[in-house]
């Protein structure tokens, strides 16, 4: 028998079932169908003002920064702001996604390079999927228009969230994954951020900035 | 390493543990950290004890149907352009792994966290194959530099203090100046930080575990604060994740709600940094990511726990609060259970996995508070389960001579209440006598294995059924 067939049989054996019980393949069939949602915490729910004030808050607590803008058109401005202040170059990787390619970077005094990151960019730009309030996190998702290692070798990520993709809780993320990318259909990877990143290996002391990104700068954009 | 457990030998460990002032220095940061950090976070969230309630019945569900979701799952796998591998126990898993190495022609291999390839021993099979295995969680790392296994399943250095940490950099890292200033642990991160980043870029294998697998979609799902996962998996051009068969859960709804109860039961966050949910290889179309995605399931016992005494412990998530609040961890920390799993959790899943005659130590070693199952975000009867183990010692008769002596002594007269009540009675009373004005015994025949550590304190002269029958007359009055 094949390792497969036999970690099955085993599993059959230990249950006491043969798995073409009618009833058993009902309820998984019945529960991948229609997913049963748990308790949803409270903390995330609200107006779509509570919920904005809850993201901001949550993100705050882990360590990102958050600016609200007005309009998308501030994004360049507002990123070559966050640059100089931090005295970094006026430069920035980003994707294919068209909320990104179609600002005036250069009006802003920016240059842009597109494409996958190698490890030699210091900054990046992405455009998140969603936003989740409940916990202050972003979801992106990888492909051309928000190349993967956009997220993870630049020190310093700044991630442009439209207000009308921030949601309660991650449940409803995923429906909206469901109805963007039909049901069942995922991209190679999606990144759920929450803060930069982190690490308390070495005496349990929390120290900012361990393999991933330094800082996370999110811009949530109201038009 | 981890094939060749020391768990036999706890006593032994256990005593060096205790004598062992660095690691115990270290441990003072168990305590203090991890317990005030996740009470925070459930005192943040009044919805805890019902989300606790219902990843329970989640994994009740999930374990009653494993075999359909894993049928699921491994269609959804495929149909994402990803390749599935079962494999049967250690030594299968193993060499399918390395062998999709191999393949590809791998000189370095990165790994993220993984307690199963922990399990396995893959650092040695890796290496044993002629290629580089190189941890990237940075607890992880410094643990490989120090040829040990993890003590923690979630802070695999949390017994070392950042002196130690300094001495392996400086022996290991010899390209960089000797006059460096390590003395702060932001320095020591910052080295590994760039030590690790050529590593990430020059690997030709990524090898990640999964805190869960969604049937509905053939996803494998990583939890990290670092980033090292998402790093170790997205720059090779072949990604491995290695996972037991109970990580499945049904949908992205089902792996929300273990979230929610995951990062606050193990650290205190609301949620971890990175949490990466992974689907096949690269699309045609992306610009980054590995063009190859193979997934290793590993049984390695788990199937026989199934619809046994020991199926609840199988619910477990490894966020690692039992370790966290158990002062017999507290006390020797986690390489004296002498495998990949410590605390209480290990100590269920240790003789489950590699024996009871091998591992049979463990569920003695507790103290049975109960702390483990209060705060278990699975609520698995911890206690209940290490006293099974116990009880199978026992049948199989591997508990020591003196004590099945002792136990066959005192079942003799406790089958006897004529003959058990007064003599109880008597020696209550000689006790209390012996022992005088002190109230406790600093020496005893019979009874070193605790007069040497610490005082028995004396009976008070009454038997507990005798107080029961006076307090019964009193109150019938």
């Amino acid at each position: 028998m094949s390792a497969r067939d036999d970690v099955f049989a085993n599993i059959r054996r230990s249950l006491g079932v043969t798995g073409k019980e009618a009833t058993r393949r009902g309820i998984v069939a019945a529960r991948l169908q229609e997913p049963s949602r748990g308790p949803i915490p409270a903390r995330g729910q609200g107006s779509p003002a509570a919920k904005m004030a809850t993201f901001i808050t949550e993100a705050q607590r882990v360590s990102a920064t958050v600016v609200v803008l007005e309009h998308a058109a501030a994004v360049p401005a507002e990123v070559a702001r966050y640059l100089r202040e931090s005295n970094l170059p006026l430069q920035v990787r980003i994707g294919a996604d068209v909320r990104l390619t179609q600002l005036d970077w250069h009006g802003a005094g920016m240059t842009t390079l597109d494409g996958a990151s190698a490890g030699a960019d210091l900054s990046a730009v992405s455009h998140a999927f969603a936003g989740v309030a409940e916990t202050g996190s972003l979801i992106v998702l990888s492909g051309p228009d928000n190349p993967v290692t956009l997220n993870f070798l630049p020190d310093n990520h700044i991630i442009v969230l439209s207000a009308a993709d921030l949601f309660g809780d991650l449940e409803s993320v995923w429906a909206k994954l469901r109805r963007d990318l039909g049901k069942g259909v995922m991209p190679r990877t999606v990144n759920i951020i929450t803060g930069p990143s982190r690490s308390a290996d070495i005496e349990q002391t929390l120290l900012l900035g361990a393999h991933g990104p330094r800082r996370l700068h999110i811009l949530i954009t109201l038009d | 390493m981890s094939l060749h457990p020391t768990t036999p030998e706890f006593k032994q460990n256990a005593h060096v543990a205790l004598h062992d002032a660095e690691l115990q220095k270290a441990l003072g940061h168990v305590q203090g950290g991890f317990i005030y950090k996740r009470q925070s976070a459930v005192d943040r969230l009044p919805e805890f004890e019902v989300l606790r309630d219902s990843a329970r019945d989640l994994k009740d569900h999930v374990l009653a149907h494993l075999d359909l979701y894993l049928e699921m799952y491994e269609a959804r796998v495929r149909a994402s352009g990803g390749h599935i591998h079962f494999a049967r126990n250690a030594n299968e898993a193993n060499k399918i792994i390395v062998d999709i190495c191999k393949a590809h022609d791998a000189k370095t291999v990165t790994k993220g966290k993984s307690m199963v390839s922990e399990e396995i021993g893959l650092n040695d099979a890796i290496e044993a194959a002629g290629m580089k295995a190189v941890e990237t969680d940075l607890g992880e790392y410094i643990i490989q530099l120090r040829h040990e296994t993890p003590s923690h399943i979630i802070a695999p250095a949390v017994h070392l203090t950042k002196e130690q940490v300094e001495r392996e950099f400086r022996r290991e890292h010899t390209h960089l100046p000797k006059d460096r200033d390590l003395s702060q642990p932001v320095q020591l991160l910052t080295e590994a930080r760039g030590v690790l980043r050529e590593k990430f870029l020059a690997a030709d294998v990524g090898i990640t575990g999964a805190n869960f697998l969604i049937a509905e979609t053939g996803t494998s799902i990583i939890v990290t604060n670092e980033g090292n996962g998402d790093l170790t998996q997205s720059l090779p051009k072949v990604h491995v994740v290695i996972a037991s068969i109970e990580k499945i859960v049904p949908t992205l709804e089902d792996a929300s709600l273990l979230m929610r109860v995951l990062a606050r039961s193990a650290t205190g966050q609301d949620m971890s940094v990175y949490t990466t949910l992974s689907t096949g290889p690269r699309r045609a179309e992306d610009p980054d990511g590995p063009a190859h995605y193979h997934v290793v399931l590993v049984d390695n016992g788990r199937s026989s726990m199934l619809g046994g005494e020991f199926e609840d412990m199988l619910r477990c998530i490894r966020c690692g609060a039992c370790m966290n609040h158990c002062p017999v961890y507290h006390a020797v920390g986690g390489h004296a259970y002498g495998w990949v799993y410590p605390g209480p959790m290990g100590a269920v899943l240790t003789p489950s996995l590699i024996g009871v005659d091998k591992g049979g130590h463990l569920p003695n070693a507790s103290t049975f508070c109960g702390r483990c199952e209060s705060v278990c975000p699975v609520k698995i009867p911890l206690p209940k389960l290490m006293r099974h183990w116990r009880e199978r010692e026992f049948e199989r008769h591997l508990t020591p001579a003196v004590q099945r002596f002792g136990l066959g002594v005192w079942a003799y007269f406790a089958r006897r209440p004529a003959l058990y009540r007064p003599l109880t009675s008597l020696a209550m009373k000689a006790l209390s006598l012996l022992a005088g004005e002190k109230g406790r015994f600093a020496k005893l025949p019979l009874a070193s294995g605790w007069t040497q550590y610490r005082d028995l304190p004396a009976p008070s002269g009454q038997t507990f059924q005798s107080q029961w029958r006076a307090r019964q007359k009193e109150r019938s009055r």
